[in-house]
């Protein structure tokens, strides 16, 4: 059994623990460590089989032992009577509603994002606290204690209830864009975490949020060339882009957006399908996407938003256009001066472009995007 | 977000206590500043913000290429150096805010007679290496 198909069986398996009577954070707990248990001495070897033939029934019967002797422990510990009944309750229930409610749980509002996010990949996602804080670039014991305060900090909530998906859209889109992380692959997580979402709720958003995941990912080959550079979505080399994610990406918007629930992420996804379908960039349908940026910003009213936008009026109605719109976009935010330069470049002041640039690149935030804004700069210059 | 924060022997604004280096403080005094910051580190750990620490000896040595086939050429210690870092901490918290309010915390290590140094310590934000995927 390999280690991803392991990691599908966590939530369910915790949801059993919980119908049990376990606590969330007893039955998560306990659930990890049956699952670091499985990946030290189950065989990657295909040939030699699983030393199991029931994975899911092997990690709920660990798990509950797990549990029991912790449980145990503490009890002797506070010198009290054992209260944990040692034979389970039958308690059967649909495994799909524990995992939907994991989601919630984990996303909880009263988390911060952080932790959302560490607790979903753990409880959620089954991967180790070892991968999480390796993803993160953060110690394992840093990452293990923001667990565990996640972990108290929701302790009392009912796993009974549903939340409101948006939280849960947010920390999945986050853990989309952290991409690559240690050896996990953080972008193709959130993919699969998504879908098994989509699979178990019948909201458009969450379609909405795994087409633009699709769309974007899809891409992902192009956007960086062989040196490991920013290629801007101009330049990309389309044959690089992933036909077959596109086309399902797609798939999934339309049959979204025909349930006519329109929502930030179903919008941002049709901005990227639309960037997907031109065959060259030329081809692109900018004045449709500059009608799809309207919308986004008429359901976030995001200055960010705003900012794409201006960007996008640029290409739609030519670069004077395009700085009019940012005229009206607070010159504060992060990437005002990377999008300026850019529409001076494409108005011809080339010289204003170049300054622009090197400004940008000052205040860049990531190192990627540092470096491009530089090579654009010493390319202006050098014309 | 990850944070720096940067710790200088010398450099920096004009301090605001006026004290002897922490080499003329009582072993006493030298105890307490040691274990307010190891204090310090292992809150931020339980809180899940801790990444690392390090401290630095005081004395470097600059050092360059001098091109193919030769070695590098060195130099210093210099003792009148204007900047001198003395270690960092590294935390990774939620906001900025966040970041500035353990720095102010860490500042307040105690010095001679137990009083907070006022210690001006630097924060520095961490660039990120991954591209935004926003096109």
């Amino acid at each position: 059994m390999n280690p991803s198909a392991l990691r599908e069986l966590v939530p369910a398996v915790i949801g059993v623990l919980v119908r049990r009577g376990a606590d969330f954070a007893s039955a998560e707990d306990a659930v990890q460590e049956a699952v670091i248990r499985a990946l030290e001495t189950w065989s990657d070897d295909p040939s030699r089989g699983d030393p199991v033939r029931d994975p899911k029934a092997w990690l709920i019967a660990t798990s509950w032992r797990r549990f029991l002797d912790a449980a145990r422990a503490e009890e002797s510990r506070r010198g009290r009577e054992a209260v944990v009944a040692a034979e389970p309750p039958p308690g059967p229930g649909p495994a799909a509603d524990d995992t939907l409610r994991l989601y919630f749980l984990c996303a909880h509002p009263s988390l911060t994002p952080a932790s959302a996010v560490a607790l979903t990949l753990r409880a959620v996602g089954g991967l180790t606290t070892q991968q999480i804080a390796a993803a993160y670039l953060v110690p394992e014991a840093t990452m293990a204690q923001r667990i565990s305060r996640a972990k108290r900090r929701i302790a009392g909530q009912s796993l009974d209830r549903a939340g409101d998906p948006a939280t849960v859209l947010r920390v999945l889109y986050l853990v989309f864009n952290e991409g690559y992380g240690g050896d996990v692959d953080l972008a193709a997580e959130a993919i699969r975490l998504t879908r098994q979402l989509a699979a178990l709720t019948d909201e458009p958003e969450v379609a909405g949020l795994l087409a633009l995941m699709l769309l974007h990912h899809a891409r992902r080959d192009a956007r960086t060339d062989a040196d490991g550079r920013l290629v801007p979505l101009a330049e990309q080399d389309r044959r690089r882009w992933d036909t077959g994610l596109i086309a399902e990406g797609v798939e999934i918007l339309q049959t979204a957006l025909a349930r006519d629930r329109l929502g930030e992420y179903q919008a941002q996804a049709a901005i990227a399908a639309l960037h997907a379908d031109a065959p060259a960039p030329a081809e692109t349908d900018w004045p449709q996407i500059v009608e799809w940026y309207d919308e986004l910003l008429r359901l976030t009213g995001s200055p960010v938003v705003q900012l794409n936008r201006a960007v996008a009026v640029g290409e739609a109605d030519g670069p004077r256009a395009g700085l009019a719109a940012l005229g009206e976009v607070d010159p504060g935010l992060p990437r005002h001066t990377a999008a300026s330069a850019y529409l001076h470049e494409r108005a011809g002041e080339i010289g204003r472009a170049a300054d622009l640039y090197a400004e940008a690149a000052r205040s860049a935030t990531s190192v990627p995007e540092r470096d491009h804004l530089i090579r654009r700069a010493a390319r202006l210059r050098g014309s | 977000m990850k944070y720096l924060l940067l710790k200088h022997y010398r450099g920096g604004p004009e301090p605001v206590v006026d004290y002897e280096t922490i080499d003329h403080w009582s072993p006493d005094e030298v105890d307490a500043h040691m274990r307010y910051m190891s204090d310090f580190a292992s809150k931020l750990e339980a809180t899940g913000e801790f990444v690392d620490a390090q401290a630095l000896a005081p004395e470097g040595t600059f050092v360059r290429y001098d091109g193919e086939g030769r070695p590098p050429v060195t130099d210093g210690p210099f003792a009148e150096t204007k900047d001198l870092v003395a270690g960092w901490m590294v935390i990774d918290v939620e906001s900025h805010e966040r970041a500035l309010e353990l720095a102010g915390e860490l500042s307040a290590a105690p010095g001679p007679g137990g009083e907070p140094i006022h210690e001006w310590l630097e924060l520095r934000p961490f660039m990120s290496n991954k591209a935004e995927t926003a096109e």
